[in-house]
């Protein structure tokens, strides 16, 4: 069955697309890190056997959005476009770097990144099409990790700007990811083991909802680095007072306060969602199960509790998300994490540095993302 | 047997149970029936010590039940509720499996004991054991809500409005299985309802509550024929008493010997259905078979006409 209707979504993605290669610059130029550099179209760069090819694919990747109505063909199609945009990109590094030249530097153009949001967008309307189980959601992020590792490995991208940055970087970025995750989890752990009983404390007693949820809120609008200002006096003050917190790391400046903001931030949508969750929980359900002889505890962990995680990992999963994020701006105050880079690129007006901080945080943030949906969804469809 | 004993429930001043007394007998359906807020959904509750009385005792076989643990107490007793509780991220084995599974069963005794309860309740174990709740319908939803309550042999079973949530067709069905059952497993049963039919048809003995006490605890012919309190005659309903009374014996109990010309009655019918036969073909007399078709009596609408009025 032949079918004549334009894909809308497809529409959009190939004229942007197509205006990101005739408008946009594909790849910068430049003489060193922070010179401004020349902006080259893709059509200028790559050698004129491999521009066709590379033409050849983009256009059928958009023939493919345009016309194409199954998913697993759009979603082949968008990842032979993401494919060939990073092949495209690479090569382009390799042709552009003077052998043996360390200074110059090719960094991807608008022109690319446009491109990449275009077909990536493709690639995730498709999947969303596709209706995939929870486990295969997974399964696509740890393939599509695996190959992006990979590549990165094995030198792909070596010539381009980040990567450069990467190299220079390297003993300390491994321990950067490491403190950034540790930061992000560590608050988040901490958070849910107050957060946890917290709710379930506001679920039974209501007068406390209202105070406490109210109180979590307001914390909730202090921005990050106000947040950080404000606790810098108390922990600075603590340290000095008592020896055994300096040993312990506890300063006013460092991971402690931004353990602390984060772990504040995470309290409310834990504690939201336990409420919300318990308060979902059936009645009767309650009472059949203290009619029949459960103990307090076998009524809250193995009727309650259960019924409301699904409920209660949403909280967590918005938490999670939202603490990767945050952490970047705890390098400010020295709590370490990507966010070091950022900072430090924006210092040196190094384009290429900041985006070495920012493209591993958006990467974990999506990972995390896709990982506790998964969670979620699985015991949603579990149990209805 | 259960003793409750100048049982009370007070909240601040609110007396919501009044020295409730009654002896419920071992082997029996005893129903206590009234309107909403007469306190029979909280009597019923500080029979397991859902609801901790403020004053008096309940003696189960003679044993106090505020000398054990409460938990430990509700793990002897069966509990049955309207709109069943059933456990919705557990599956029908895991939900009638509860208490066995709080008791320490081993896997095997908890598995047969499944079983067993399934095909009781006419739920094909190969089929059912392994759905969730939601996959359920209503009348199987509360047929498994029972199971569970009966899952560890309790010799007690509380039912709290069980059947309140269930169409008529489905609950008259429900209503005869429970008197199979109660038959099958020779369990003391309590149940409360607010509905007379209802308690008429299953209560060996009738509790009647309102405003916190019980007004009259007898047999149902008695609450007809002899209520204590005008409130009782009230719920029981005065219109079609002698047709309720009728209800109450079977064909079999009065049956004389003797041969008939006329229709055939079973013997477990009720008169009322025996009277109603005879009216619609216009005959006096009805020959009363057992349950294999044998002839064992008759009945004239004279003798079912005079167990249709008091004394």
């Amino acid at each position: 069955m032949t079918q004549h209707r334009i894909d809308p979504l497809g529409a959009l993605v190939t004229a942007v697309g197509a205006a990101a290669l005739l408008w946009l610059p594909f790849v910068v130029l430049k003489p060193n890190r922070i010179l401004p550099g020349d902006a080259r179209s893709l059509i200028a760069v790559l050698p004129p056997s491999t521009t066709i090819a590379c033409l050849a694919c983009l256009i059928l990747v958009a023939l493919a959005a345009l016309a194409m109505s199954k998913p697993p063909v759009r979603l082949a199609a968008a990842l032979l476009g993401v494919i060939v945009v990073a092949a495209a990109i690479s090569t382009a590094g390799d042709v552009l770097t003077p052998p043996g030249n360390r200074v110059v530097r090719v960094a991807p153009g608008s022109g690319f990144w446009v491109l990449l949001v275009a077909v990536g967008l493709m690639a995730t309307d498709a999947i969303t099409r596709l209706r995939p189980r929870p486990a295969a959601r997974v399964l696509m992020l740890a393939l599509f990790a695996a190959v992006t590792l990979f590549a990165l490995a094995h030198g792909t991208f070596d010539h381009l700007s980040v990567m450069r940055e990467y190299a220079v970087n390297a003993g300390r970025f491994a321990h950067e990811v490491r403190q950034h995750v540790w930061l992000a989890l560590g608050s988040l752990g901490t958070a849910v083991i107050v957060a946890l009983p917290l709710g379930i404390l506001c679920h039974r007693v209501p007068r406390l909802r209202g105070g406490v949820l109210g109180t979590l809120n307001v914390i909730q609008t202090i921005p990050a680095i106000a947040l950080f200002g404000i606790l810098m006096a108390p922990l600075g003050a603590l340290a000095a007072a008592v020896p055994l917190a300096a040993q312990l790391g506890i300063r006013g400046i460092g991971a402690a306060p931004a353990v602390v903001a984060l772990f504040l931030y995470s309290l409310l949508p834990v504690v939201a969602n336990t409420v919300a969750g318990l308060k979902r929980v059936s009645p009767a359900a309650v009472e059949a199960a203290r009619g029949m002889g459960m103990t307090s505890w076998q009524v809250l962990t193995g009727v309650e509790l259960s019924l409301a995680l699904p409920t209660i990992l949403t909280g967590i999963r918005i938490v999670l998300v939202q603490n990767i994020g945050l952490v970047t701006v705890a390098a400010l105050i020295g709590g370490g994490g990507l966010g070091v880079f950022v900072f430090q690129g924006i210092g040196q007006t190094a384009i290429d540095l900041v985006l070495l901080g920012a493209i591993p945080t958006v990467a974990l943030a999506f990972s995390a993302a896709v990982l506790l949906d998964a969670v979620v969804e699985t015991m949603n469809r579990a149990r209805q | 047997m259960i003793t409750v004993d100048k049982l009370s429930k007070r909240y601040g001043t609110t007396t919501v149970v009044d020295q409730a007394s009654m002896v419920i007998e071992r082997n029996s359906i005893t129903v206590i029936v009234g309107t909403s807020g007469s306190g029979k959904s909280t009597l019923l509750r500080m029979i397991n010590r859902l609801v901790e009385p403020s004053s008096g005792r309940v003696l189960i076989d003679g044993n106090d039940t505020a000398r054990e643990p409460a938990h430990l107490l509700r793990r002897r007793i069966g509990y049955a509720i309207q709109g069943h509780g059933l456990f919705p991220h557990r599956t029908v084995a895991e939900n009638i499996a509860t208490v066995p599974r709080l008791l320490g069963w081993d896997q095997a005794r908890v598995r047969a004991r499944v079983d067993e309860l399934l095909g009781v309740f006419q739920l094909d174990p190969a089929e059912f054991a392994g759905k969730f709740p939601h996959q359920l319908s209503g009348g199987q939803q509360q047929r498994v809500g029972v199971a569970r309550a009966l899952a560890a042999e309790p010799a007690v079973l509380l039912m709290d409005e069980p059947f309140g949530a269930l169409d008529p067709i489905i609950r008259a069905k429900a209503q005869d299985d429970l008197l199979d059952i109660q038959r099958r497993f020779a369990t003391t049963i309590v149940l409360v309802t607010h509905d007379m039919d209802e308690a008429f048809r299953l209560g060996s003995r009738v509790a009647v509550m309102s405003q916190g006490r019980v007004l009259q605890y007898d047999r149902p012919a008695a609450l007809l024929t002899r209520p204590a309190d005008p409130f009782v005659s009230r719920m029981t309903g005065s219109a079609d008493r002698a047709m309720k009374l009728l209800s109450l014996t079977t064909a079999g109990e009065v049956a004389v010997p003797g041969s008939s010309n006329g229709p055939t009655v079973a013997a477990s019918a009720s008169l009322r259905d025996a009277l109603s036969e005879l009216v619609w073909r216009g005959a006096e007399s009805a020959a009363v078979v057992d349950a294999n078709g044998m002839p064992c009596g008759c009945l004239t609408v004279a003798a079912i006409l005079a167990h249709g009025r008091p004394g």
